[in-house]
Parts: structure tokens; sequence; C-alpha cells
């Protein structure tokens, strides 16, 4: 059946459907996104935004033809280096006032890994401005961005979905609480000079973490963060060498691969005699080898992981996902009826 | 009504610490912190109980009560018990308490629906020598600190297993961490070793005196236990045996020294030709 008006879409892969090892496959990188909007430039796509976070990969956009998003799909794929066939497993699609839905949920937190979290509202928020910037929001989706910010705060205002522990760095803290007992001893080192990382990293200091060091690939940038922060730098090769000083290790690099591997940290284990050395990888693809788990008194947790801690929370908040999920289902029917009456 | 006496007391212990243990019970399943202070009264309630049921028995046989199977078990929880009611708001383990309770209970029980193990009692079973005497205590009273230990390691056990699975909600979020186990832990490893050592260092005076005085499935025993405690110590300082294998240690070690009382107990010598079975000691 053939929806009447533009066709708005939704079309990609999330934590919802893809595991994480699958995820790092599908993650687009600047330079990769780059590549794939240069592709896409032959297809006939008027309007398209790329949220592009470490849980989800989702393109929003108005097609002349449903030809067009075929072509994306492709074109994706082709970046990627994903099999068709492969994505088509794991592929979200939705279309008109479901694809409305699926935004304002994203944009509310209601699809996100840790429920109610508020940094997806930001992602989103960047997505759009990065799709503005580049020509590549039209009246369309600039309409949709907008009643989606509002519908997100109005959820987020009127329900309780955002109570409790629902940042990555929050809950980072309330386990490595479980862990050391209080943080004032605790040496943290941040890989990375991320934003999820600078908050986790802030997070530990405002539980009065010991000491915080920054080690990242561009010098200059984890010098940057190290002053932000009142921290100190090390350089990013040197920082295995230095692993058994530390007792937290966050890793939050946009590296293609593990930077963390099992035989540096065994070696660091024999420096530490009993001091346990808790891990948070909440890089996209990871950024520690997941064989480092198997090793005595280390605790590795990545953003699954801590996904699956908030959710132990979750029952609590039930009841405000549901009305959270009628407020955004009110609200998408609203604004696909203005979008018929305009565009249709 | 006649007088109660030191099994009735000893009862009375035995079911005290079970409430304890029961309270510590309901608050786990309903997933909440329960209230310290209860356990610890309903704890001390008990400890008083078995001290004086402890005490007649002491009166009765003529020295520290530690001439059966039945005086070896109850004198071990007692042990613990002590230990638990002086270091236990210290290290404000409510968990500690529910195990302590359950430890007491378990071992307090055990003894009293035994008759076998109390069958034959023994009096002046350490010829009226004190250092043996104290020797004895001390060997009893490292044992207690090892049963702590055991049920912390426990707790390390639990707190590992949810950490590695990625829980750390319900039940695992009423666990200490996992560093202060291990703290805790190693400080009662430490402190059974030193009073063990002392106790085999007070013993080993009088074994000199007269080796034929000691049965030698009794030293290889108390010394195998002493030896494996130590080296646990060791290997643990010098940062080979940590985490999940330490508590697994903590753990093991216990289970084999409890089992190494009985036939401890019964490879001893007895007390003389003059010890005969000593009533049930009523209170006076």
């Amino acid at each position: 059946m053939t929806l009447p008006g533009p066709l708005v879409f939704h079309l990609g892969a999330s934590h919802h459907t893809a595991p994480l090892a699958l995820r790092e496959k599908l993650a687009l990188p600047p330079e990769r996104a780059a590549d794939l909007h240069a592709r896409l430039a032959a297809v006939g796509l008027p309007e398209l935004v790329l949220l592009n976070t470490c849980n989800r990969v989702e393109f929003y956009g108005v097609a002349d033809t449903p030809a067009d998003l075929a072509a994306l799909e492709a074109a994706f794929c082709a970046v990627t280096g994903l099999e068709p066939a492969d994505f088509a497993a794991i592929r979200a699609h939705t279309t008109g006032p479901a694809a409305l839905r699926h935004l304002l949920a994203v944009a509310a937190g209601l699809e996100s890994q840790l429920l109610g979290e508020n940094e997806i509202f930001g992602q989103v928020k960047d997505a759009y401005a990065a799709a503005q910037a580049a020509g590549r929001a039209g009246p369309v989706l600039n309409r949709v961005f907008q009643k989606a910010f509002q519908a997100a705060k109005h959820v987020r205002t009127h329900t309780a979905i955002s109570e409790g522990q629902v940042s990555v760095a929050n809950v980072a803290v309330e386990l490595a609480l479980t862990i050391f007992g209080d943080l004032r001893s605790a040496r943290i080192l941040l890989l990375g000079a991320g934003d999820i990382g600078e908050k986790t990293a802030k997070a530990f200091q405002s539980r009065g973490a010991a000491a915080l060091t920054v080690a990242n690939r561009t010098p200059e940038r984890a010098l940057a963060l190290a002053q932000t922060l009142d921290a100190t730098a090390l350089p990013f090769e040197h920082f295995p060498h230095h692993l058994a000083d530390y007792d937290i290790v966050v890793g939050s690099t946009a590296a293609p691969e593990a930077v963390v591997h099992a035989a540096p940290v065994a070696s660091a284990l024999s420096r530490r005699r009993a001091r346990p050395l808790l891990f948070l990888d909440l890089a996209l693809p990871r950024d520690i080898a997941p064989e480092v788990a198997e090793l005595e008194n280390v605790y590795l947790y990545n953003l699954d992981d801590l996904a699956k801690i908030a959710a132990q929370n979750l029952a609590a908040r039930e009841a405000e996902v549901a009305r959270a999920r009628a407020l955004v289902a009110e609200k998408a029917d609203a604004l696909w009826r203005q979008i018929l009456a305009r565009h249709g | 009504m006649p007088p109660l006496t030191d099994r009735t007391w000893l009862w009375f212990a035995a079911a005290c610490y079970l409430a304890g243990a029961v309270l510590g019970a309901v608050s786990l399943l309903r997933g909440r912190r329960g209230s310290t202070a209860a356990i610890y009264m309903v704890l001390a309630a008990g400890y008083a109980f078995q001290t004086f049921g402890l005490y007649l028995r002491g009166v009765a046989v003529h020295g520290c009560p530690l001439g059966n199977k039945f005086e070896l078990v109850q004198f071990t929880a007692w042990s613990a018990a002590s230990l638990y009611l002086v270091v236990g708001p210290a290290f404000r383990l409510s968990l500690l308490g529910f195990g302590t309770a359950l430890l007491a209970a378990a071992l307090g029980l055990a003894a009293l629906l035994f008759p076998d193990w109390d069958a034959a009692r023994r009096t002046h079973v350490f010829g009226g020598n004190p250092w043996i005497e104290f020797h004895a205590a001390l060997a009893l009273f490292s044992y207690g600190v090892f049963g702590l230990l055991a049920l912390v390691s426990g707790l390390y056990l639990l707190r590992h297993h949810g950490l590695k699975n990625k829980r750390i909600d319900g039940a695992f979020a009423l666990l200490p961490s996992i560093r202060d186990l291990d703290v805790i832990g190693l400080r009662l490893l430490a402190a059974g070793v030193a009073l063990l050592a002392l106790s085999l260092g007070v013993g080993s005076v009088w074994w000199l005196r007269e080796p034929a005085s000691v049965n030698l499935f009794k030293l290889l025993a108390t010394i195998g236990v002493f030896l494996a405690y130590a080296l646990a110590l060791a290997l643990r300082l010098r940062g080979r045996l940590v985490g999940r294998r330490q508590a697994l240690a903590g753990a093991g070690l216990f289970l084999a020294a409890l089992l190494s009382i009985a036939p401890v107990n019964s490879s001893r010598h007895p007390a003389g030709p003059d010890a005969p079975p000593a009533p049930e000691a009523p209170a006076r």
C-alpha cells in the first residue's frame, strides 16, 4: 500500500537489531560518511539526515521513489563492506507516520540502549545541524526535526523516563563503586578525547577519583582535554606500559580496532598484586579486546553490558515508558497530518 | 522447675543464631538491606547464651570445654561469633552478620542434633596444664577466624560471579565492594595464621618436653592446616593467589580444617584414667 504524501522514511540498524560485533562494522567515521554522501549525490534523495552514534546508524529522509531507498541501501553496504543480505537481516525500515514515531521516540531516548538517556537528544540535534550545513535538510525534514525536538522535550518534561542512573557515565560510576567501594584512591586512565569519555571522566572526578590521565592518538587533543579536566596527559603509545598504575581504564577512542590487548594487561596485573582492574569500553568499534575479560581480577564492561545494568533498574520506569510512547504516538500522528496538509 | 542445663542454654543460643539467619535471609529474599542492628542484637543474645552454656560446661569438666566433638564445634561457632561481634561493626557488612548467624546456627545445631558428638565427656582433659588449655583454645579460636574468612570468601565469590555476569542488582546490590571483601579477607587470613602460629608455638613447648604426649596424626593434621593457611597468606602477599582463587582457597581450606577436627579429636590421648564422664551441668 502506498501512503499519501511525501515518501518520508527511516532506514538503518541499531542495538535493537544488531549485536555489538556487527554494529562495529556499521560504524561510519567521518571519512566513510563523506564517501557515502559522495556516492548518494547521484541518487534522488532530496532530503537526508544521517544519525550515526555508537548504538545506531540511521538515515531519515525524503525519497522521490522507493528505488531511491534501494540505492541508498546499496551505497551504504558498499561503503561499510557489508553484504546486502547481512544488512537486510538487521535492517529496520519504516515510512510515513511510523518513521516519524520512530524519530520522535529516538530523540526522546525511548529507543536508547540506556532507556531515557539524554545524550541521544544532542546527537540527533548534531545530525540535523550537519545535514542543514550540507544543504541536505529541506522543508519536510526541517519541520519533522523541529517538531521532534519539541516532542522529545515534552516527553522528558511530562514523564519520569529520565529519572535515575540513565547515562553511561552514571552507570559506569555506579559499577566502579561496586568494585572499589569508593573512588578516593582510584586512578583513572581515559583513552580517547571524545565526548562520552570526557563526560565519564567528569563523573568519576565528581565522585572524588584520586587522579585522571588522558591518552589520545592526537597528542594536542589529549593535552587540551587534560587541561580542561585538570588531569595529566600521557603519550598514547606509552599507555600499555603504565596500565599497572591505573584502577579504571575508560576506552573511548575512534580507533578502527582494539587498542588494549590481553598481554600488556596480564603484565600489568602481575605488578598490581591483588588490586582489581576495571575496563570500561565505551567505544565502537571496541577499544578493548574481549580476551581481556578472561584475566583474573579484571572486569570488562562494554556498552551492551552497561545497558544491561541500566536495564536492571528499568522495571520501575516501565509505566513511564508506556506514557511516553503514547505521547510520542500522539505527537507523531499530529505532525504527519500537518505534513500531509502542507506537502501532500 | 529444674535448673537449666548447659545444653539448654546452648539450644537457646542456636535458636538466636537461627533467628539471625532467618532475619538476614528474609531481607535478602526481599532484595533489601536488612537491619544490621537487629541481626547484631540477635547474635549478641545468642552469644551471651552460648558463653553461659560453655561456661557451665567448663565448670563441669574442670577446664576449657574442648573435650569432645560437640564442645569443639560449639567453641568454633562461639569464636566466629566473638570475632564478628568485635569486628563486624567496623567492617559495616550486614551480610557478614547474616553469614555469621548462619554459620553459628549450623555449627551449633549440628552439635546439638548429633547425640554421639557429646556422648563421651571428659574432665581435666588438659591434665590441669593451663598452657595446653591456652594452646587448644587459641587453635580453636583461629578456626573461628578461618570460619569468618570462609564466609567472606563466599561473599567474594558471589560478588565476583555477579560482576563477571554483569549483575549488580537485587541481592548483589547488598554485597560489599569486591575490594572491601578482599581487604577484609586478607586481614582475617593474617589474623588466623598469627593466632594458629601462636597456638602451635605454645603447644610445641609442651610437645618438646613430652613428644609422646601428642598423637602423630594430630600433629600432622594441625601443622598441615597451619602450613596450608600460611602458604595461602604468603602467596597472597606476593600477589600469586588473588581474586577468585584466593576466595576459593579461603572457603576450601576451612572445609578441610573443619573436617580435620573430628579425626584430630579422636586421635587425642585420653586425659587419663581418672577422667569420668561429666554429667550435664546445671546452672547454679
